[in-house]
């Protein structure tokens, strides 16, 4: 009955687990066609969301003595990161096998990659909160540097790699400090240690500012943002889509559960410096992606844009907030899938449509395909009726709400020039002539993929109420707010 | 309600309908086949908003044709749509001029012809939303989206320097769009929960508030009207756009602007629209008097109307911000007046540009000799521009005149130059481009307007002269809502 008790929450990563585990040997009697490992992979996430739907119970479980948390949060935001891991591994098929990197071990990574994440959204303890960070980490500098030959994403996953590697321990010293006033690793009891009050306050307020510097590394807000442009240049495309897109809800979670339910006493503290986190997020974030002529590094300052929008949300607190917060990260996670399997789908064997010249003139060569960018983009600068546009109506609606309205009118004033460079996407696709004529192979699966993807954008913001819902409900239902 | 359905979506979706089943023709190919399809859009389009006009109640002010159904019902937004007789006009205006915008563009526009009608279908819908929408979100929705089909229409189908000027274009008005975004976020926790602009209406604010509230809504209306500093954009959009996005842009986008002054600026904050009436008069001086003589000196045909547009729509604003009944009817039949004045003058430059590719005056001259039917049309609209008594713009400015007269006479007398103006410059460039010897080879080679010319210009005419022989229907449509309005701006509405 215990046993059950235990395991019973973790069922999803206890499958994912063992799935691995086959998919390994499996993997390794296929001698060439690893179309079959892909398919494998395909129906152990729809197993992973079956599994997670099935053992969904109204109310927060803790297994393992609080180490692990399962909870209406943890379980829409699992679903949500299978759906996106899904569609990652849909978008890079085609673009992987022409560049010979569709391997085993691609795959296998990406579900080691996708445990991690699964396990630091269901963290309650600052041990499985590292574990699940490092287990994602680990799993993704590997996939960087997959592409053996290549100078440039050999240097990428140096560069991720060390300075993930520093961030890692700049977290885990904040949380041995958190740990030397409060006496706990575990979140619920962090947090009440603190309600009562603790002695030694400048211990915990070092540690907060270093677990914060390792929040803001993970999440790729200024200053922390060095990574964030090379990595996402100089990886694959493929696993630049994978690192830019579902992580985020694990860092979501992630910075939610040690922010919110565990140092929620010092939230005037973080709040503070997450003020300036995010307005200097904003403000460079922008002003650098003007600069870029390669739209995966605009990518990368556009990342770093939203989240440091998405960090509003956590400033205003509350439920509406942190809902907000969150439903901004779901959303952003759905656009830059799209825009990186844009940048996938235009590329062919031995070219990488990676320079903003490489959209020019898409609607001569593909009117539906620049259709479905320019909703992307829409969607990213939040123009209405995208859901782009909800996801800032949102967060600035929290912020106003909280008392801040001086940031919500910065924080507009910085999407204005933030629109700039996304309506240049949609310039070049519209107004341009094309370099090249080269026709564009679209693959079956990944052409109605992006069809969904793009059209999504727009039902999305016709109808957002119910994923806003879902959200608000999720959070309200999941954190011990005080 | 038409055949079951609600008036006011079935004006709003029918021509978005429309445009993606024109959209659908695919290529140039199916030119002709995108633009019949586009002409019966637009016809039932403007057909579906005529039982606005025939049911509509102008003895009242009470929002008529009222949809109300839950849409994000998280934030306690609903779709909400009503008109009452402000709104009820612009939108049969939009409609009508979608019609005149797709039988103008018919034979010009020969380069993706099915994207470039689609994006006039659709933009006609999503603009009777902006008109229609109580609920501030969805107008919000509707206000930004009317952005996405203009951006494309002057990018892809504009002049030389198009690009520059629909960037312009777009970043200018989505600036004053997100600062009008937080004043509504900001008012939706003021009453406690509720977008509804008429929940706004009610609300006591306090004055700071009303004051940052009047400055944001500013900044998104004063940069769609064009108000003077914010005009810039409009003369580069106008020139690049082609002609049919010039005509939309002057007889319905500036609209918009006023619209929302009337809508959301006067009746929300009421005593910062007093308190601050004095700086809108006189942006809306400077706007009539010093864009006038800027217009005096234009060499390019399409750049004076531009400028001419400014200076006329500041009669608007200042009609407004006068607070009394003749200002504030008469701003909203210059608007009306403006939108089809505006309108056929941008289509008699586009008949020109269309047979010498050229909108530089001095090009022209003698243009006559060559067109004579094409210049007795041009004639009654450049009469019109200047104000002619007998035309819909002498009603409209001469009301304003008398609503400014009671105010201030110095006020009046600043704006009634414009009369002198405004006959100076339009019939300036009228006397240079069409009296005359023939002046080029070019010119020689003319040829006088064909059917469908006439046919545009013809059902313009009947509207400018109709409007300004017997504007009594118009006003009476007007008067409650008007009143009513006035009534509103009247209390204030600082708590207590």
């Amino acid at each position: 009955m215990n046993l059950m008790a235990n395991l019973l929450p973790a069922a999803a990563e206890i499958f994912l687990l063992v799935m691995v585990c086959f998919i390994l040997i499996f993997d390794l009697l296929l001698k060439q066609n690893k179309i079959y490992t892909y398919l494998f992979v395909q129906l152990t996430l729809l197993g992973c969301s079956l599994v997670t739907v099935g053992t969904h119970e109204r109310g927060v479980f803790y297994a393992f003595n609080g180490m692990f948390v399962d909870d209406l949060l943890s379980d829409v935001l699992k679903m949500l990161s299978y759906l996106g891991m899904s569609m990652v591994l849909v978008y890079s098929r085609q673009y992987l096998l022409l560049r010979g990197l569709f391997t085993g071990e691609f795959l296998v990574l990406a579900l080691f990659a996708l445990l991690g994440m699964n396990v630091m959204i269901s963290a309650n303890h600052f041990l499985t909160l590292y574990l699940g960070l490092e287990l994602l980490s680990l799993s993704l500098y590997a996939m960087v540097a997959l592409q053996r030959d290549s100078a440039i994403a050999t240097e990428a996953a140096m560069k991720y790699f060390v300075l993930g590697a520093l961030a890692s321990g700049l977290l885990l010293y904040g949380m041995s400090m958190i740990y030397g006033a409060t006496g706990s690793l575990e979140l619920g009891v962090i947090s009440n240690a603190i309600h009562q009050g603790v002695q030694d306050k400048a211990l915990l307020a070092f540690g907060l500012v270093f677990i914060v510097s390792g929040l803001a590394f993970k999440l790729g807000v200024v200053p922390f943002h060095m990574w964030v442009p090379d990595v996402y240049h100089g990886a694959p495309t493929a696993m630049t889509l994978l690192i830019g897109s579902v992580p985020k809800l694990a860092a979501f979670a992630f910075t939610v559960r040690i922010l919110v339910e565990g140092l929620q006493g010092l939230s005037t503290d973080w709040t503070g410096m997450l003020v300036v986190l995010a307005i200097a997020s904003m403000a460079l974030g922008n002003l650098s992606a003007i600069a870029q002529t390669n739209i995966k590094r605009m990518f990368a300052y556009s990342t770093i844009t939203h989240m440091g929008f998405m960090l509003l949300g956590l400033i205003s607190g509350g439920i509406e907030g942190y809902g907000s917060a969150m439903f901004y990260t779901v959303v952003y996670m759905i656009m830059s899938l799209g825009g990186f399997g844009m940048i996938m789908m235009l590329s062919r064997a031995g070219f990488e449509a990676d320079t903003l010249n490489d959209f020019k003139g898409l609607n001569q060569r593909s009117p539906w395909l620049a259709f479905m960018m320019m909703l992307l983009m829409l969607s990213m600068a939040g123009i209405p009726p995208t859901v782009g546009f909800y996801a800032k109506f949102a967060v600035l609606n929290a912020v106003v709400q909280a008392g801040y309205t001086w940031l919500a009118v910065i924080s507009v004033l910085f999407s204005l020039i933030g629109a700039f460079y996304y309506l240049r996407i949609i310039k070049l696709m519209y107004f341009d002539t094309p370099e090249s004529h080269v026709p564009i192979a679209v693959e079956s699966d990944t052409g109605l993929l992006m069809t969904l993807n793009g059209l999504g954008v727009l039902l999305l913001g016709l109808m957002p109420g119910t994923l806003m819902s879902i959200c608000a409900v999720s959070v309200r239902q999941s954190l011990l707010l005080h | 309600m038409i055949f079951g359905l609600p008036v006011i979506s079935v004006a709003i979706w029918l021509p978005i309908i429309f445009g993606i089943l024109v959209l659908a023709t695919g290529d140039d190919k199916n030119a002709s086949l995108a633009r019949l399809l586009a002409l019966a859009g637009s016809l039932l389009g403007f057909a579906v908003t005529l039982p606005l006009y025939t049911g509509f109640n102008s003895t009242t002010s009470a929002m008529q044709f009222v949809e109300l159904h839950d849409w994000i019902l998280r934030f306690n937004i609903h779709y909400y749509l009503g008109v009452d007789g402000i709104s009820m006009l612009f939108i049969l205006l939009n409609s009508f001029f979608t019609v005149i915008v797709v039988i103008a563009g018919w034979r010009v526009i020969e380069k993706r012809v099915s994207q470039y009608m689609a994006a006039f279908l659709v933009m006609s819908g999503i603009v009777n939303g902006v008109f229609a929408a109580l609920d501030s979100i969805l107008f919000y929705v509707f206000w930004e989206a009317m952005l996405i089909p203009m951006f494309i229409i002057i990018g892809v189908w504009g002049g030389p320097n198009r690009i520059y000027a629909t960037m312009k274009f777009f970043l200018y008005t989505l600036l004053g769009s997100l600062l009008m975004l937080v004043a509504l976020i900001y008012l939706y926790n003021l009453t406690g929960g509720s977008f509804s602009i008429l929940d706004f209406q009610k609300v006591a604010i306090p004055m700071t508030a009303q004051i940052l509230i009047f400055i944001a809504f500013f900044f998104a209306f004063a940069v769609k009207v064009p108000m003077f500093p914010v005009h810039t954009w409009l003369p580069d959009a106008h020139v690049e756009a082609p002609t049919g996005g010039s005509v939309v842009l002057a007889a319905i986008m500036l609209k918009v602007g006023a619209y929302g002054f009337l809508r959301f600026s006067m009746p929300i904050t009421p005593d910062a629209s007093h308190k601050l009436a004095g700086i809108m008069i006189a942006l809306s001086l400077i706007a009539i008097v010093y864009i006038g003589l800027v217009a005096l000196m234009q060499s390019d045909m399409k750049k004076l109307v531009a400028y001419s547009s400014i200076s006329h729509m500041g009669f608007v604003t200042l009609g407004l911000f006068i607070f009394n009944a003749y200002g504030m009817e008469g701003a909203l039949l210059q608007m009306l007046s403006h939108g089809f004045v505006a309108g056929a003058l941008f289509l008699c430059i586009g008949v020109l540009y269309d047979r010498m590719h050229s909108r530089k005056i001095a090009d022209y001259g003698g243009v006559v000799n060559k067109m004579p039917v094409f210049a007795a049309f041009f004639m009654l609209f450049a009469m019109a521009n200047s104000g002619l008594p007998g035309t819909s713009a002498f009603v409209g400015e001469f009301m304003v005149l008398m609503g400014t007269i009671k105010v201030n006479f110095w006020y009046a007398f600043a704006a009634a130059t414009t009369l002198i103006f405004g006959a100076a410059y339009t019939l300036w460039m009228y006397k240079r481009v069409i009296f005359g010897k023939v002046s080029n080879s070019h010119v020689e080679e003319l040829t006088d307007i064909n059917a469908r010319e006439i046919l545009i210009l013809a059902l313009l005419t009947v509207f400018v002269l109709g409007m300004g022989v017997y504007p009594l229907p118009v006003g009476e449509i007007l008067h409650a809502s008007v009143n009513d309005l006035l009534v509103h701006v009247a209390q204030s509405k600082l708590p207590l």
